[in-house]
């Protein structure tokens, strides 16, 4: 059985469709990404999924309840860790997470709140008030509190932004051993290293779903070519782009990736460019990162075109 | 050293940020406007210091032409409203108690036969004092105002008779507050608005406060249903207001020696009422504001009308009728004639049973309302 099954799941605000039928499919104990640039509707249906938003279209069901009626006994199965940090800041680390404990009266309440903070290593500072945290911290306070409960789905919205990396690999250790105990989770993500640590992706774009699948699945279907040009003088890249094929020039380094998706026009232009100045292009793997940006020119482009068609 | 040197384009770049800001800010855009707008309405046609048009009961024992010249001269000077002619003193009694009526006008069956005979003819007068400043002026003026109907009832001859002794003596009862002693009526008064100011507001800041720090998406995703975030949050407020009655009520005996004539439970019950209206209609307004700010402007735009119209500042029967039909739609104008009749009148629970049920219609309209309001979803 799926943990969450959703088909179409349509959200509107006023005029404007935040979340464009959207499906997606998550089995128990995956580790599926959630990847989109900034307003891309992640959030929104995150929320739809754990019972916060009401859909305008669609239908599923989530951990086997409906995700149109049955918000109620979604939300007890469910943990959500929202993207800012929603705990409260006045009270302390054990006086939240005694909160959490009442509210899914969790029993006994003294030794789970214990033993929770014993795992977080905070028993020390279990009276230090929760705004003083640190964002690391702040974090793994609010995974904790959200698992307390012991949910069968955990969604998480941008669990690591503006947090170190130090922080973000423990932190995606837990989560694989979470997993790996049979906890399915959702999480969404600008990181590419962390996409590249779940199990499949999915991607959003302006409210569709424009790929799923694991990270080879979605670089390989995206059907791009990329060559890389090493110890590239400065001014290359400004010189590749506009030529036919080139659609993406990036520096890394001292290294240029040029991208494009249609390969031999691509090896044309790049031999020409070669005979001019000299400069030699390998091929190399298209990156995750290059995909991504792909769609998101794309969706750009059919915005554009969109308002073009519109506006005549 | 503080740096004086001002330079024009970014004196004019926080300039026109700040009248940005301020126009999107729609709450307080409109409060900016609105504050005065209200307050020069209700102080320039509502509010009246000196009150006319006071309802006024009459018991005409004597019913001949001379009662009725007193009354007609009484109604003609503006301060009296005739609303009720009950047939019986007791049945006064009950009105005026009551806050029906501020006056009770009793003619004696013998007004007529007195001024006709010469002898000093008398009227009694009971006013509910509890508000000097509302009777002070009607009272004032019925003296003249009677001894001249009566003068000119009787005729020429009079005028002289008029001029030589006095004719119609009033007699004055002022119920409930004979000293007028303004304290008596306030210190009552500001128990309501006391815990208007403070229930409404903390309540509505509490519930915003989650929203504004987004803890409210967390509660949200939580189990737990509006009605036990609703009253989790309304409960510690009704303890906050407990406290506060205590310690009005022990500065209004200790301190200002306000006597207490009536029946404490009936009070206490009143009080859990009346806080009960105001939370709910915190919890109202916390469906409305974003930030927290906006909860303080929507808060004192309730509190500053039903201030002035509720009879707390200025007499509720001296307003114009728009006036007080806008002031009996606030809990606050109910509660302030519940806590001056039951402390000083002494009041039962038949004499503020309309009061009380006006307060109770407030709970279940505001109660249906916030849970209308309130979102379980963040759509």
């Amino acid at each position: 059985m799926s943990i969450v099954s959703v088909q179409g799941l349509t959200k509107r605000f006023g005029d404007h469709t935040v979340v464009d039928h959207v499906s997606m499919e998550i089995e128990k104990g995956e580790i599926v990404g959630f990847l989109g640039p900034n307003g891309s509707g992640k959030t929104t249906t995150i929320r739809m999924i754990c019972g916060l938003l009401t859909p305008d279209g669609g239908s599923g069901t989530v951990l086997g309840h409906d995700v149109l009626t049955e918000s109620r006994s979604i939300k007890r199965r469910v943990g959500y860790m929202t993207q800012r940090f929603s705990f409260y800041e006045d009270l302390t680390i054990a006086e939240n997470l005694d909160f959490v404990a009442r509210l899914y009266e969790l029993s006994p309440r003294r030794d789970t709140v214990d033993r929770t903070l014993e795992n977080l290593g905070l028993t020390s500072r279990r009276d230090q008030l929760a705004g003083t945290l640190s964002g690391g911290w702040k974090q793994r306070l609010a995974l904790a509190a959200c698992i307390m409960h012991e949910p069968d789905l955990l969604l998480l919205d941008e669990p690591t932004a503006g947090v170190d990396p130090k922080a973000r690999r423990e932190f995606w250790d837990e989560i694989h051993l979470l997993a790996a105990d049979g906890l399915t989770v959702l999480v969404s993500t600008h990181y590419m290293d962390e996409a590249e640590r779940c199990h499949r992706i999915n991607y959003i774009s302006y409210g569709k779903l424009l790929a799923r699948g694991t990270v080879e699945d979605v670089v390989a279907g995206a059907g791009l070519t990329t060559f890389v040009a090493r110890d590239a003088p400065a001014d290359l890249a400004r010189r590749l782009h506009g030529l036919p094929a080139v659609e993406q020039v990036a520096p890394f380094g001292a290294t240029l990736h040029v991208v494009g998706a249609d390969g031999e026009r691509l090896a044309a232009t790049l031999a020409g460019v070669t005979a001019e100045t000299g400069i030699r292009f390998e091929r190399g793997e298209t990156s995750l990162e290059d995909v991504f940006i792909q769609f998101m020119a794309r969706a750009e482009d059919n915005m554009a075109g969109a308002g073009k068609g519109a506006s005549s | 050293m503080i740096d004086l040197s001002v330079s024009r384009s970014r004196l004019w770049a926080v300039l026109v940020k700040e009248f940005i800001q301020m126009r999107r800010d729609r709450i307080t855009f409109a409060m900016m406007l609105g504050v005065p707008i209200m307050q020069l309405l209700l102080f320039g046609f509502a509010i009246n210091s000196d009150p006319k048009g006071l309802p006024t009961a009459i018991v005409d024992m004597d019913g001949g032409h001379y009662a009725r010249a007193v009354t007609t001269a009484m109604e003609t000077s503006g301060y009296f409203r005739f609303t009720d002619r009950p047939a019986t003193l007791a049945e006064g009694e009950h009105l005026i108690a009551s806050g029906e009526v501020l006056f009770l006008v009793t003619i004696p069956a013998d007004l007529g036969a007195r001024v006709d005979r010469g002898d000093e003819p008398q009227i009694l007068v009971d006013a509910d004092a509890t508000d000097p400043a509302a009777a002070s002026g009607a009272l004032g003026a019925l003296g003249t105002v009677a001894q001249r109907a009566l003068t000119r009832e009787k005729g020429e001859a009079a005028e002289v008779e008029a001029l030589q002794k006095k004719q119609l003596s009033i007699v004055v009862h002022r119920r409930y507050n004979p000293e007028g002693v303004s304290q008596y009526n306030i210190v009552p008064g500001l128990l309501g608005v006391i815990l208007q100011m403070t229930m409404v507001m903390m309540t509505a800041m509490g519930l915003t406060r989650e929203t504004e720090r987004g803890t409210m998406e967390n509660l949200l995703a939580m189990p737990a249903t509006p009605v036990e975030i609703m009253l989790g949050k309304i409960l510690p407020f009704l303890g906050v207001g407990a406290v506060q009655v205590v310690v009005v009520l022990v500065a209004a005996k200790v301190l200002f020696a306000v006597p207490f004539v009536g029946s404490l439970t009936l009070l206490m019950a009143s009080v859990l009422t009346f806080v009960l209206s105001l939370v709910l209609m915190g919890y109202f307004i916390s469906t409305f504001a974003r930030t927290q700010m906006q909860a303080m402007q929507l808060t004192f735009f309730f509190f500053l009308p039903s201030l002035m119209l509720s009879g707390f500042m200025f007499p509720f029967d001296g307003m114009p009728g728009w006036a007080r039909t806008i002031g009996e739609c606030f809990p606050l104008t109910h509660f302030l004639r519940i806590v001056r009749a039951v402390m000083l009148k002494g009041a039962d629970l038949q004499a503020i049973a309309w009061e009380w049920s006006m307060l109770a219609v407030f709970i279940g309209l505001y109660a249906a309302i916030a849970l209308t309001r309130f979102r379980q979803t963040l759509d």
